[in-house]
């Protein structure tokens, strides 16, 4: 299987570079901006409070949550299986050992199995919200599209591919390999990038606030 | 000012790109829950209210010319530009469809402050020539008569004369070495002169010593609505010129929401430098003279009453116990409205949309939030302390036939001062 073996060899290599490089790109671009000292007198400190706001932002404000019930709901699950399939899967904890040497104890993969289906659920009636509900169908572009896909892909074929739902096996395991780049490409240069910088709009956030005394 | 042009609107917006708002705009992912913060959207239900769709020129700029992708974009034409049209459909979106009341900065899961992002485009939009007249007046007004509301100091001194009559009270002017110099706002001047009185009376009884000056009495700044940061700097600066010309220790921000952004937060940047003297917003000061025995009262309002917290004072000035602190030293029957403090909904008139005439159908519209708020409450009184707020709300509670009073805060103090010659 020529195919496997460039999905596995040449084609991830040039999609971890360009991953890993895009990031640093996008990262620093936001970072070279800085912002101008603030010399108005502070009610309070900038950096417990912009820590503070990291971490309670992960859980919506209550009148939030009563109005967007679904977003939110549908946002956890999905986020949380993506990462427990990626993470806790013992054939990707054995990649990442092979490549980074790092391991841990993964889950039984009947429980990853069931995982995934709800993940894959959940994403597919998160797109239909996105199509139908007014405000998300108003904001959305292309690109909101276009990162769902490439979020949706990885998980489809690694179904497909864990059940062997299609044959030959190399061709289903080449596709959710090929699939789980095109996402690493895609990342750096969309929204996917919020995977990161949402650490530093979320402590700007609370420390711009914390200095007037606010807790946001 | 220079002519206004889309290039210098470019301008605008490229000085304002800074790390937050990269960091904001990296991280969106159009989920759509600020709409559900904003009272524009949940009382329209017009998606284009979603207060991160009203970024969108603003956020081009920051994708074509701040983002490698971006760049490449455009350079393969694939991107659409920021042109004359798009500011023009976007102006009644950013001007007068948001109070830069912030709730929306409170619940976006990703941490993006979109208020301090509209208060930054308004800076490109204001220099490419797209603001509401209304505002435009008012920030022409502020510069060349000194009042947004065209109000110069022979119209003060007479409602000081006519207060002092009145009440034998004295209101200082101009007195250098005073503690406190106290700004004021047009409309407490015009419609609310009881503020002042109240001021008298309350630092009368507590032994403060205070002025107003009669070069810079004015606290509102147009600059910081309309979003023009050289107009904003210029008011500050005759606030700052006078408070050191009088030598004063403090300066009092009065019941007025975005005076006390202008005055606290923004000033200091606008200008450069720290201030010579500190800014106390006039209840962060009730509640010290209350928690130090200095201010008195005696009595309490039986009546149900309930507090609007205005945003520029509390959600993003972050004057948050002292307005309850008061309240409860002369109210037993305060309750509060569903969501509030920080998490307040706006009175619908706030970030410059008041001075805007085009907007009024659309505030009075949006005022239904404020309505149901108090509709649930049942209350006797309201109680504010934002001049703008008040009479935001007092139209609006007849426009609906509600009949609630409107009071301010330190007036609704001053009335309880125990009285000095019964003591």
């Amino acid at each position: 299987m020529d195919f496997l073996l460039w999905v596995r060899g040449p084609g991830f290599d040039i999609a971890l570079v360009v991953f890993l490089i895009g990031i640093l790109i996008r990262l620093l671009e936001v970072l070279i901006l800085g912002r101008k000292p603030d010399h108005s007198e502070p009610r309070g400190a900038e950096l417990g409070a912009g820590l503070r706001t990291l971490m309670t932002r992960t859980l919506p404000e209550q009148g939030s949550f009563k109005r967007s019930p679904f977003t939110v709901v549908g946002g956890y699950i999905w986020h949380i299986g993506f990462f427990i399939t990626l993470f806790l899967f013992v054939p990707h904890i054995e990649l990442i050992n092979a490549t980074l040497g790092l391991s841990w104890p993964g889950i039984a993969s009947n429980l990853i199995d069931a995982v995934a289906a709800v993940t894959i659920v959940t994403l597919l009636a998160m797109l239909f919200s996105r199509l139908s509900h007014p405000v998300k169908q108003f904001l959305s572009g292309p690109e909101d599209y276009l990162t769902w896909l490439v979020t949706f892909l990885p998980m489809l074929t690694g179904y497909l591919a864990y059940h062997r739902m299609i044959d030959p096996y190399p061709l289903v395991l080449g596709l959710h390999i090929l699939s789980v780049e095109l996402l690493m490409v895609v990342f750096p240069f969309t929204k996917l990038m919020h995977a990161f910088t949402f650490i530093f709009a979320r402590w700007y956030n609370g420390a711009m606030a914390g200095r007037r005394g606010v807790q946001s | 000012m220079s002519k206004a042009t889309i290039e210098r609107g470019l301008n605008a917006f490229r000085e304002q790109m800074n790390a937050p708002i990269a960091s904001f705009f990296s991280s969106c992912v159009n989920c759509g829950m600020c709409a559900e913060a904003c009272l524009f959207y949940t009382e329209t239900g017009d998606p284009k209210y979603t207060p991160i769709n009203k970024l969108e020129p603003f956020r081009r700029v920051w994708e074509q010319e701040y983002t490698l992708w971006g760049k490449l974009k455009s350079l393969l034409g694939m991107s659409k530009p920021v042109t004359d049209e798009l500011l023009e459909a976007w102006e009644p979106l950013v001007y007068d469809a948001c109070t830069l009341c912030g709730r929306c900065s409170m619940v976006c899961p990703v941490g993006n402050d979109i208020s301090y992002m509209i208060r930054r485009a308004r800076e490109g939009f204001v220099a490419a020539g797209y603001a509401p007249e209304g505002i435009k007046g008012a920030s022409r007004r502020a510069i060349t008569i000194g009042s947004p509301m065209g109000v110069k100091y022979p119209a003060l001194a007479a409602q000081i004369k006519h207060i002092e009559a009145d009440t034998g009270l004295t209101i200082p002017v101009d007195v250098e070495g005073v503690d406190y110099m106290a700004l004021l706002s047009s409309m407490e001047i015009m419609n609310f002169p009881e503020y002042m009185e109240a001021l008298a009376r309350i630092f009368k009884q507590a032994g403060v010593t205070w002025t107003i000056s009669s070069e810079a009495f004015e606290a509102t700044n147009s600059g910081i609505q309309i979003g023009s940061s050289d107009i904003a700097r210029e008011l500050v600066n005759r606030v700052v010129v006078a408070a050191d010309k009088l030598k004063v220790k403090y300066v009092i921000s009065p019941e007025c929401g975005h005076a006390y952004t202008a005055i606290r937060w923004e000033g200091p940047n606008l200008i450069g430098r720290p201030y010579n003297f500190k800014v106390v917003h006039i209840l962060e000061l009730l509640d010290e003279l209350r928690a130090s025995g200095r201010l008195k009262t005696e009595g309490m309002e039986d009546d149900r009453l309930t507090f609007h917290d205005p945003c520029q004072i509390v959600r993003k000035g972050g004057v948050l116990e002292p307005p309850r602190n008061l309240l409860n030293m002369v109210a037993s029957n305060f309750v509060d409205m569903q969501d509030p403090r920080e998490m307040n909904w706006c009175c619908g008139g706030g970030g410059g949309v008041s001075a805007n005439e085009r907007a009024e159908e659309l505030r009075i519209k949006v005022f239904k939030r404020k309505k149901s708020q108090l509709d649930e409450l049942n209350v006797d009184t309201l109680v504010t302390a934002c001049a703008n707020c008040r009479l935001i709300i007092e139209e609006g509670l007849e426009e609906y036939r509600m009949e609630i009073p409107v009071v301010g805060l330190t007036e609704m103090i001053a009335e309880h001062l125990v009285d000095e010659k019964s003591e």
